[in-house]
């Protein structure tokens, strides 16, 4: 009995693979290099568009004596915490909303409308409640990725295969049963998703943050190279988030195609 | 009826000893009654332990949109003893699923009784196992972990599980599908995980729940063989439901239908065909008689009620 088919990537699907690569390295290339030309040929003052080499330079430098390290350090701890707590509440949670119909009427309406407040209009508060040091901006981390893992593992909850659930409870299976073995797998998918979504909220947050008030962490180091009409810091700085932001989404792709191996080859993309 | 306390020794209504039965741990020696290789015509079982009995059970449920209660089932009774494969047949709708949950303990009756093994049922239980129409895998679990499944809900340690389990991954060919996802075997495959994820909770009473109906033509056939065979080897005793009725008289020792909702027993027909069988018996005269016979149980309530 053969059942087993493992289809092999196509020629044509590599092909379009590699001319994709091509097609989106080439246009990443091309505004480089358009973005150099426009500082070198002095077209427009360098000092407002800076160039890619200065932000190059403005980068080893802010490395070399340690500022971005020191800033680094600061603005990582506050997102960590923030997205930390956002987990540890977001997921229970998320799932309870889920799961339980009595905790959705109950909390449902109150969660969307946090969800529907802007967190940064808050930041005046926050300050006045925590101060301008680290825990302000960890609050507003937590605020901002908690909403998408919440929605996303409600929505989790209500896509558990009924059929999965019957069979479930005619062997027996308890309701933590039926929960451990059939929704928390359902959920992974959707928890990684959130996770990403969270990733992203959480990062604008702590820059946001940092830029609202503060004096540590990389969005004042942007907040501080603007003021003082350092474009090619303001440029580095926001060259380390935009990394960092990749660097995460990317690591969370892998963790969650790795949970979807089930899937099998086709539906992971 | 002997009440629930009642030694399991003196029940089978006292005509002959009971079949010696497996105790826990051994395997199943209640294969060797059926001896797979036989030529014999299987003794009826009358003289056997009555496994499964149903007595006057009626199950209702809520019309949403008349809001009146309906009766699904209507005083249904009938038992089946050890080793007996009894099959269920009636018009699509008739109730025959319905009843079927309710003996799998998914569904509340109204009124009346289902004991197994003498056991009144008031829920789901390792007692019982259901093989669904969906073969409903875990999709996250490969193929070894879907069988040990219903055997971990009870408690039991995967590895355990697995040991105990191993024995109808053998039985029903799945040595060396036990790595696979659900999604890289065929509908025949994943059906036969879904027997042997039921069977390897080596269950009293095998619930089948029209478990080919999905199936294309030519995995059906070939399934309902590898059923035959395998029942003619263990020896379960089994209730499946259906709507084909040769595949009833192909498998069945005894075949009862019901009638259209309420569903009430219209016949309970024996399968007098000797075991062990083979498909070829469908060309035979006895087969399409018997075939006919439910057949024309079928058609005469469906006329009577209008039910088609």
């Amino acid at each position: 009995m053969k059942s087993l088919t493992v289809i092999p990537k196509s020629y044509a699907a590599k092909r379009e693979k590699v001319i994709n690569t091509l097609l989106g390295g080439g246009v990443i290339v091309f505004f480089l290099v358009a973005w150099e030309l426009v500082g070198r040929l002095a077209l427009v003052n360098p000092l407002f568009t800076s160039a890619p080499s200065r932000v190059v330079k403005a980068g080893l430098a802010l490395i070399q004596d340690g500022t971005l390290a020191q800033h680094l350090a600061v603005s990582g701890t506050e997102f960590l915490l923030g997205f930390g707590a956002a987990i540890v509440v977001g997921f229970p949670v998320g799932i309870m909303l889920g799961w339980f119909k009595v905790v959705n009427a109950s909390f449902g309406p109150f969660i969307a409308a946090m969800q529907a407040t802007p967190r940064i209009a808050l930041m005046p508060l926050f300050i006045i409640w925590f101060g301008l040091g680290i825990t302000s901006k960890i609050v507003v981390v937590a605020l901002s990725a908690i909403f998408p893992l919440i929605v996303n593992l409600q929505v989790a909850m209500s896509t558990i295969d009924a059929d999965l659930v019957r069979v479930a409870r005619s062997y027996g299976a308890t309701r933590w049963q039926i929960f451990r073995s059939v929704a928390l797998p359902t959920s992974v998918p959707f928890l990684i998703t959130g996770l990403r979504l969270a990733a992203g909220r959480g990062l604008l947050g702590v820059i946001v943050a940092e830029v609202f008030g503060g004096s540590q962490g990389i969005g004042y180091l942007i907040q501080y190279a603007g003021a003082t009409f350092q474009t090619d810091k303001v440029f580095a700085g926001v060259l380390v988030v935009a990394a960092t932001g990749i660097a995460l989404d990317f690591s969370l792709e892998r963790l969650g195609r790795h949970y979807d191996r089930w899937r099998g080859e086709s539906a992971v993309h | 009826m002997p009440s629930a306390n009642v030694d399991k020794n003196s029940i089978g209504n006292g005509l002959l000893a009971p079949v010696a039965r497996a105790t826990s741990g051994e395997r199943p020696v209640r294969g060797v009654p059926f001896p797979a290789s036989s030529p014999l015509p299987v003794p009826t079982p009358a003289g056997r332990e009555v496994k499964l009995s149903v007595n006057d059970l009626v199950i209702g449920y809520l019309d949403k949109n008349t809001g009146h209660t309906m009766v699904a089932v209507d005083k249904v009774k009938f038992d089946i003893r050890e080793g007996e494969f009894v099959t269920i047949v009636g018009l699509s709708g008739c109730g025959k699923s319905t009843f079927l949950n309710a003996i799998a303990g998914l569904v509340k009756h109204q009124h009346g009784e289902i004991r197994v093994s003498d056991k009144v049922v008031t829920g789901p239980g390792t007692d019982r196992a259901m093989v669904f129409q969906k073969a409903s895998l875990l999709p996250w679990r490969r193929v070894g972990r879907n069988i040990t499944y219903g055997l971990e809900l009870s408690g039991m340690k995967p590895e355990e599980a697995r040991e105990k389990a191993s024995y109808y991954v053998n039985l029903i060919r799945l040595n060396g599908f036990e790595h696979h996802y659900p999604h890289q075997l065929s509908g025949g495959m994943q059906q036969r995980v879904n027997l042997a994820r039921a069977l390897a909770c080596d269950p009293e009473v095998l619930l089948l729940d029209e478990p080919f109906a999905a199936l294309d033509a030519i995995t059906r056939e070939l399934m309902q063989q590898e059923l035959l065979e395998l029942c003619e080897k263990v020896g379960k005793t089994v209730l499946m439901v259906t709507h084909q009725i040769d595949e009833a008289v192909l498998l069945s020792d005894r075949v009862i239908v019901f009638s259209a909702r309420p569903a009430h027993v219209l016949a309970d027909v024996s399968i007098p065909i000797p075991r062990p069988r083979r498909a070829e018996i469908k060309e035979s005269e006895e087969f399409r008689g018997l075939v006919n016979q439910i057949w024309s149980v079928i058609e005469g309530n469906a006329n009577i009620g209008g039910g088609i």
